[in-house]
């Protein structure tokens, strides 16, 4: 505890420090100039060199050449206060599981803010949209991206893209009509605007803002669902909100009266060709990265710099077509992932996605400490009770009943409805970050009289949902998750029975390929195989890519062996205390929301109950519906589902041989064993060659599942490589299994030969 | 929709499949093109090996259960006609049914699912889930390092719960009673097109 506070006294007067530095620096700097703009991070206006204006008298061993570095240093100042001010946030783990980090950075940045101001009489350090726009989104928006789960992501995207598209036009309309009704009502009293100033208003304050739903869902730990309705929509309702934006701004520029059915009709058109153009360039860029990615096998050192450069050039380039530049970002992220993560190096991999990490991370960090930094600024400060309250309450008011409606309309087209509480959650978690504010600050203050009344509303709206509903939001799922709870406790046979639920649908799924809604996803499946992978992914990467190999690689052929000796498996018990942390991140299905396992474990009545329940939630094997894709903005997750899928296969595999070998030894080895190819195996152990491997086959015997002894398919793949295990049985008065692991790229062959 | 038909000609007796199961030709003819895939000696029927090769079944803990399922006692392949009725029972329910008594129950009722998963674990037939059957599904759908006793004591506890007449299995009834707050249409439903 005393150490706690230590820190905290000596990070709080770090800062004083280093701001009372800082606003030294700025001073001398400010005082040169005649009109103080309200600068960025470092005033980029550099002067004529140091004009000190001293002639020089004598040789000076040491010189304050602060005009030299101001720039710079101060760039680098203000990231590194931003990085301490999250160590201070991190300091208390109490504090901020209750609040949200955003909302603990808002509360520092005023702190610095005050400081700053109490020191300069004026804010220095603004949130400019400029430096908001080109310097800290890019990194967050390219980390959502890379980082996102595809498949959910795609396979959502009919309701990610609904809410987005039109829930943000209805949120938009509502909000600009709304208050332009209740203006002309007179709630506002005596202020210069007109209808389509607060369409734009509402247009920019409509968007739902992936910076500030991270932060706050990270808490909160939702059905992976929902999360991905909520981030998606984030991400895409920019390309709305960049269209309407940029019309209604041109609409108030020509007035009123220029308004015709051409130019509502050029409205539409323009939103189509930014969104789908801001996409097209996002993914041609995600092509330019991995066919880089492809060839710099012989450089590998330098392949993250073209992850982030690319990416970046990607917004760039969307930005300057003047079309959707999030979408853009987004769309490289997710298109080029796979493809990277296949060409590159481990190590690559792994920096890149660590350097990413790090750098939405900052980002993040720095936005809302300035967020908070700007509201510190009487400048700016137009209070407008009427105008405030209304916005506060129509953006609220209106996502519920926009929320609402469309799952209303959306649940009657999807298997999986979208439940309540799952609707409460959307309309509760769409907050408003720092993208509006960034918008609001580049209106033009000529053509927007009330511009600073939008600003001062547009800080308190993000201030609101940040803070408040960011910090409410898990108190109020855990209350309509525990009313919830306390109707359903699961028994034991429905527990099982869900999971093998989960496990008889993919089974299913795989057995009919998976057709209806994902047939679609075949065919593009198969064309991505055929053509993309081929184009685009090293010829190593693609050899490994299949996912059997990569588990027979680890599989030691003296394991194979002895499985297959053994009559009866023994189950050897092994203590692993760190799989409770492992299963203490397991969901349930049915609820849609879950908070920490142990509130569940902890309402079991009896203690053998308990012991079995717990067994159950530890040690069910997960399938491949639950593997989770959760996004984080501070944690990397690593794949534990490897592990899992390798127990599971090989115990398939050794049950397999063993009914085989328990009906060939029990039914009369009468029976005709057909093998193909099997003259050919024998020089194929010798020959390096990768071919097409026998597919193998036994006559069936009564017990049905006896067929199946250890078949695989192996593709052949357009590279030379391919590895292949197979055990083929040949009829010699016996059965002899051979088992086969041929690595071809290193040409090694191993052979295990048994009789039983 | 040319290929359609093609196809559809080929299948015999495709109108009272579709009858029986409530399938859409489109619907049939993926399962044909699919059907067609996995037959890869083109014999006309599946045999385990078959399915076998589909390489992530391997991957799933009761996949060869699932696998035996398609196999009705005593035969070797399954047709083709076989292999769509299995599928239908994970047909959405269709919520607009009228309840008529008189007809048979379709493949893709509550009570149809049901009985497909309780045939899941009840391998030998006798309408019962007994201990060693439960103990066998457990087993298979737990980690490698639970114990026989942790097993016994799952397995046990299961029955407890579920066996209302004490006779110390599960019988269908018991099963479907156990089952009744679950979702089954949810649960039990793969979103073939509608």
């Amino acid at each position: 505890m005393a150490c706690r506070t230590c820190l905290w006294l000596l990070g709080t007067t770090f800062f004083t420090c280093t701001v009372r530095l800082v606003v030294e620096g700025t001073e001398v700097g400010a005082t040169q100039e005649s009109h103080p703009e309200p600068g960025v991070v470092g005033s980029n206006h550099s002067q004529a060199g140091g004009g000190h204006g001293s002639s020089i008298s004598g040789i000076q061993i040491v010189t304050f050449k602060w005009h030299h570095v101001e720039a710079p240093y101060l760039i680098a100042l203000w990231i590194l206060v931003a990085g301490v001010s999250k160590m201070v946030v991190e300091l208390n783990h109490s504090l901020t599981s209750v609040i949200p980090e955003s909302a603990l950075l808002i509360i520092i940045g005023w702190i610095l803010g005050g400081i700053i101001y109490g020191a300069d009489k004026m804010q220095t350090f603004t949130l400019t949209p400029t430096v908001f726009f080109f310097y800290l989104l890019p990194q967050v928006i390219l980390d959502a991206g890379y980082f996102m789960p595809n498949k959910l992501f795609f396979s959502n995207m009919g309701a990610i893209l609904v809410y987005a598209v039109i829930g943000t036009c209805w949120n938009a309309a509502t909000v600009g009509l709304g208050l332009w009704g209740c203006w002309l009502g007179g709630a506002m009293g005596d202020i210069d605007i007109g209808l389509l100033q607060f369409l734009l208003f509402g247009s920019l304050i409509a968007a739902v803002d992936p910076v500030a739903v991270i932060a706050v869902f990270e808490e909160v730990h939702v059905n992976e669902v929902l999360f991905i309705m909520v981030f998606g929509e984030s991400l895409l309702n920019d390309g709305v909100t960049v269209v309407l934006f940029n019309v209604f701004d041109a609409f108030v520029s020509l007035g009123g009266a220029e308004i015709d059915a051409v130019e509502i009709i050029k409205g539409i058109i323009s939103f189509f060709v930014v969104a789908f153009g801001g996409s097209l360039v996002g993914i041609i860029f995600a092509l330019l990265i991995s066919l880089l990615t492809r060839c710099t096998k012989n450089i590998q050192i330098i392949e993250p710099g073209f992850i982030f450069i690319l990416g970046y050039l990607s917004y760039l380039t969307a930005e300057m077509l003047s079309l959707s530049a999030i979408l853009s970002i987004v769309f490289c992220g997710i298109c080029c992932q796979k493809y990277i993560n296949a060409n590159m190096d481990e190590r690559s991999v792994t920096t890149v996605r660590y350097v990413m990490k790090v750098l939405a991370n900052g980002s993040e960090t720095i936005i809302f400490v300035f967020l908070g930094i700007s509201a510190i600024d009487p400048a700016v400060w137009v209070w407008n009770t009427g105008f405030i309250l209304l916005t506060l309450l129509f953006i609220f008011v209106f996502r519920f009943i926009g929320v609402f409606l469309l799952t209303w309309i959306l649940n009657k087209y999807r298997l999986v409805p979208l439940e309540f509480i799952d609707q409460v959650v959307m309309s509760y978690g769409g907050l408003r970050g720092a993208v509006a504010y960034g918008l609001v600050a580049m209106l033009d203050e000529n053509k927007f009289k009330e511009k600073n009344l939008m600003v001062s509303t547009t800080l308190i709206v993000v201030y609101f949902t940040v803070m408040l509903q960011g910090i409410t939001m898990k108190p109020l799922v855990t209350w309509l998750k525990v009313k919830r709870a306390a109707v359903t406790e699961l028994t034991l046979a429905e527990k099982i029975q869900n999971r093998t639920f989960d496990h008889m649908l993919v089974a299913i799924e795989d057995i009919s390929g998976q057709i209806g809604h994902n047939y679609m996803r075949d065919k593009w499946h198969n064309f991505e195989e055929r053509w993309l992978c081929w184009f685009l992914m090293k010829p190593s990467a693609r050899k490994s890519r299949d996912y059997i190999f990569n588990i027979f690689h680890q599989l030691n052929l003296k394991d194979a062996m002895s499985y297959v000796k053994e009559v009866r498996a023994t189950h050897q018990v092994r203590e692993s205390h760190d799989n409770l942390i492992l299963y203490l991140q397991t969901q349930d299905i049915v609820p849609s929301v879950c908070l920490d396992m142990h509130e569940q474990d902890l309402t079991m009545r009896e203690s053998e109950d308990f012991n079995a329940h717990h067994l159950l939630q530890q040690h069910l094997y997960r399938g491949r519906k639950q593997h989770r894709h959760r996004y984080s903005r501070s944690h990397l997750e690593t794949n534990r589902d490897e592990n899992e899928v390798q127990e599971i296969f090989q115990r398939t595999m050794r049950s397999r041989l063993e009914s085989f070998k328990s009906a060939k030894m029990g039914v009369a080895p009468a029976k005709k064993i057909q093998t193909k190819h099997q003259k050919k195996d024998k020089p194929q152990k010798v020959r390096g060659e990768g071919t097409f491997s026998p597919f193998l086959h036994v006559r069936p015997h009564s017990h049905p599942l006896i067929g199946n002894v250890m078949c695989m398919l192996i593709k052949p793949f357009r590279g030379r490589f391919s590895s292949a295990l197979f055990i083929q049985s040949s009829k010699c008065g016996g059965v002899k299994m051979e088992c086969h692991l041929v690595n071809i790229q290193k040409q090694k062959s191993h052979l295990g030969l048994w009789q039983s | 929709m040319g290929s359609t038909n093609s196809t559809l000609s080929k299948i015999p007796n495709v109108e009272e499949l579709m009858q029986e199961t409530g399938f859409t030709p489109a619907h049939i003819v993926r399962l044909y093109d699919r059907f067609e895939a996995l037959d890869k000696e083109k014999t006309g029927h599946l045999r385990p090996q078959d399915f076998g090769a589909i390489n992530r079944l391997a991957m799933n803990p009761i996949g060869d259960r699932i696998i035996g399922a398609f196999f009705s006692p005593g035969q070797e392949t399954v047709d083709f006609h076989s292999f769509v009725r299995i599928l239908a029972h994970f047909r959405p329910a269709d919520k607009k049914r009228p309840k008529d008594p008189s007809m048979p129950e379709p493949v893709n009722s509550r009570t149809s699912k049901l009985k497909f998963a309780f045939q899941l674990y009840d391998q030998d037939k006798d309408g019962k889930i007994s201990r060693a059957e439960l103990l066998q599904v457990l087993r298979s759908m737990l980690e490698m390092q639970v114990t026989e006793e942790q097993l016994e004591s799952i397995a046990d506890r299961t029955i407890q719960e579920a066996d209302l007449d004490k006779d110390d299995a599960i019988s269908f009834e018991e099963f479907r009673k156990s089952l009744e707050k679950v979702n089954i249409d949810h649960k039990m439903s793969i979103r073939f097109l509608r």
